[in-house]
């Protein structure tokens, strides 16, 4: 009954907030406000897909650039190719996000601690390296792109992008939070405490990784696929770029990995200070803000801000206290 | 074919120079375990303390590399006492928050760098520098000689302080059995420590070839992320002389590449061969 009544508590909230988002496009006259909440909702969902991987299952993936630019690029050729609509390209870069994640987690999962990290970067880089080679796209150059027409209810493209992107955070915790209660999620704590433990108990480890794998890569690209709409440019270095590694993790480890509101508090705190700092002082402060952030938290709060507030998080999640 | 063995002449050379910067992450990573993912930061950071005492005192290149060798010894000591008494001694889900926090390290090393000297690129200047020898066809750059002299220099000295001399033993030692060391009186942080020191200092004179080798910008370590790692991986983690063989396949690699196929695929080859090397035989060539 307990659960149940959590389940409605949930859904309900995310109807408010998806009606909340809807009339807001309809009702706020400025931009600016959507172009940069924009921004904040695609940390959400980077930082909510990572923790699939990076919090449950404690696989430290640095390749969230691979898998955001792989979004960017198959919705980027799609378009160009056929002119498919926007809807059309995140599912196509869900899909390829998907069958990537499948890959590198065949190749890689068999990997422990830093070797996983440091062969997902490897990835990234080897992606990264293929696409400026791919003259189709405008290989390192870029391309730029025309937006098609803006559809029904909304005035403006940029609009339009936010509620997409707020339907895709949403679909991100969703999923987030039925991982995190099923026995795939059960199962990838079990690994993540003491992997040998979990596999001796019978737990299907690298069965559990792989699924774990794929979803996180499906839910970075899909989060990826509108940002060339919303730039209305592609290009590899910035696509491919490592500081939305850095961005996904950071904000993850900083909210806390043992519930799926631990990302979101991250992305949202982390993601308005960015906006702030970048439009006051510099993008560079940004990054330095972020690194600091995630140094301090490492050190001192291992379980992330819901460590801080809810102490029942840290029974759960820490594994032998 | 002239073309091929050019190539190859300076494959080797550039690959005793990834030697040189690989072989303090060959101790920190392949002897201590430590994941030390800001390992290329440190180097690039070396690499800026060269540019700035070159720059304002007019220091050479390698001087000036020996000159903040000390320096981070001691900012080696310290970083290592950092990470021992916040991860490795707490345990448990160490591993996970011992990555964030060296890829933390390196973004700030980074953004650092930017906000002090921008983010153009910045070289040194040596007699040695701009000038090559000729051989019929082919020329060799002096300042590839230079560093292809220093670095193999530089990896032998350590091969032999690792494998000669008392301390050096006993940091192998601990690499192999730390539960031993402490029975048998020793204390295995401390030794750690030091070594942790060493592998760090080592960096000043690894950053002056990397800045003597080309001029070096701030986001210069993310490529050296796949050398460096791929260079122990492939060695067998910890082996010295290992690291030697890894870095010259390494070097003539992507120099063939580069004459081949243009500089477009470089980036991409060490990371290729790391993940080769790590789904074929993750024990590496010289594996212990």
């Amino acid at each position: 009954m307990n659960k149940r009544s959590h389940s409605i508590a949930f859904w309900a909230a995310v109807a408010v907030f998806l009606v909340a988002v809807l009339s807001m496009t309809q009702i706020v006259r400025n931009e600016y406000p959507f172009f940069a909440g924009y921004v904040i909702l695609q940390f959400i969902a980077l930082a909510v897909a990572w923790s699939i991987l990076g919090g449950y299952a404690g696989y430290v993936n640095f390749g969230t650039n691979a898998f955001f630019g792989v979004g960017v690029y198959t919705a980027v050729a799609l378009f160009k190719a056929t002119g498919a609509p926007l809807v059309v390209q995140i599912a196509a870069a869900a899909v390829v996000g998907m069958t990537l994640g499948f890959g590198v987690g065949l190749l890689t999962l068999r990997m422990r601690g830093i070797f996983f990290s440091i062969a997902t970067i490897a990835l990234a880089i080897i992606i990264e390296t293929f696409v400026m080679n791919w003259r189709f796209v405008g290989g390192a150059a870029g391309i730029q792109i025309q937006r098609p027409p803006v559809m029904a209810p909304f005035d403006s493209y940029v609009k339009m992008l936010f509620f997409v992107q707020a339907v895709l955070v949403v679909i991100a915790i969703a999923i987030a939070r039925y991982v995190q209660n099923s026995r795939i999620g059960r199962g990838l704590q079990a690994l993540r405490d003491d992997e040998l433990a979990a596999e001796c108990t019978g737990v299907p480890t690298l069965k559990l990784k792989l699924i774990a794998c794929m979803i996180s890569g499906a839910l970075i690209s899909a989060a990826g696929a509108p940002a060339a709409m919303y730039l209305q440019y592609a290009d590899p270095s910035s696509a491919f770029n490592l500081s939305y590694s850095v961005s996904a993790l950071a904000m993850a480890l900083i909210g806390g990995t043992a519930h799926w509101i631990g990302p979101v508090l991250g992305a949202i705190l982390l993601g308005s200070t960015q906006q702030l700092l970048a439009v006051t002082i510099s993008s560079e402060v940004n990054v330095l803000v972020l690194g600091i952030m995630l140094v301090l938290f490492v050190v001192g709060a291992p379980k992330g801000i819901i460590g801080l507030l809810r102490p029942r998080y840290r029974l759960r999640a820490g594994g032998k206290q | 074919m002239d073309l091929l063995l050019g190539a190859v002449v300076l494959g080797v050379l550039l690959g005793c120079f990834y030697a040189a910067v690989s072989v303090g992450l060959s101790v920190s990573f392949g002897l201590l375990d430590v994941p030390h993912v800001a390992h290329p930061a440190f180097l690039v950071l070396a690499s800026y303390g060269v540019y700035q005492l070159n720059e304002s005192y007019d220091i050479d290149p390698l001087l000036a590399g020996l000159a903040i060798t000390p320096l981070f010894f001691v900012f080696g000591l310290l970083a290592y006492r950092v990470y021992y008494e916040t991860f490795e001694r707490r345990g448990s889900d160490a591993a996970v928050r011992g990555i964030a926090f060296f890829f933390g390290i390196a973004f700030i090393i980074e953004v650092l760098i930017i906000l002090q000297f921008g983010v153009d690129q910045r070289s040194v200047s040596a007699t040695y520098i701009g000038k090559s020898w000729r051989f019929g066809e082919f020329r060799i750059p002096i300042r590839q000689l230079v560093a292809f002299a220093v670095a193999l220099a530089l990896t032998v000295l350590l091969a032999v302080y690792l494998s000669k001399t008392f301390m050096g033993r006993a940091i192998r030692a601990v690499a192999q059995d730390e539960e031993a060391l402490r029975l048998m009186g020793a204390n295995p942080v401390r030794i750690k420590q030091f070594a942790f020191g060493i592998a760090t200092a080592v960096l000043g004179i690894a950053g002056a070839l990397l800045i003597i080798v080309a001029p070096v910008e701030p986001t210069l370590d993310r490529a050296y992320i796949g050398r460096t790692f791929c260079v122990v991986v492939m060695a067998g983690l910890g082996s010295i002389s290992g690291t030697l063989i890894a870095a010259i396949i390494l070097g003539v690699a992507e120099s063939i590449v580069l004459t081949l196929f243009g500089a477009s695929w470089a980036p991409a080859i060490s990371f290729a061969m790391l993940l080769g090397v790590l789904a074929v035989r993750p024990q590496g060539l010289l594996g212990r």
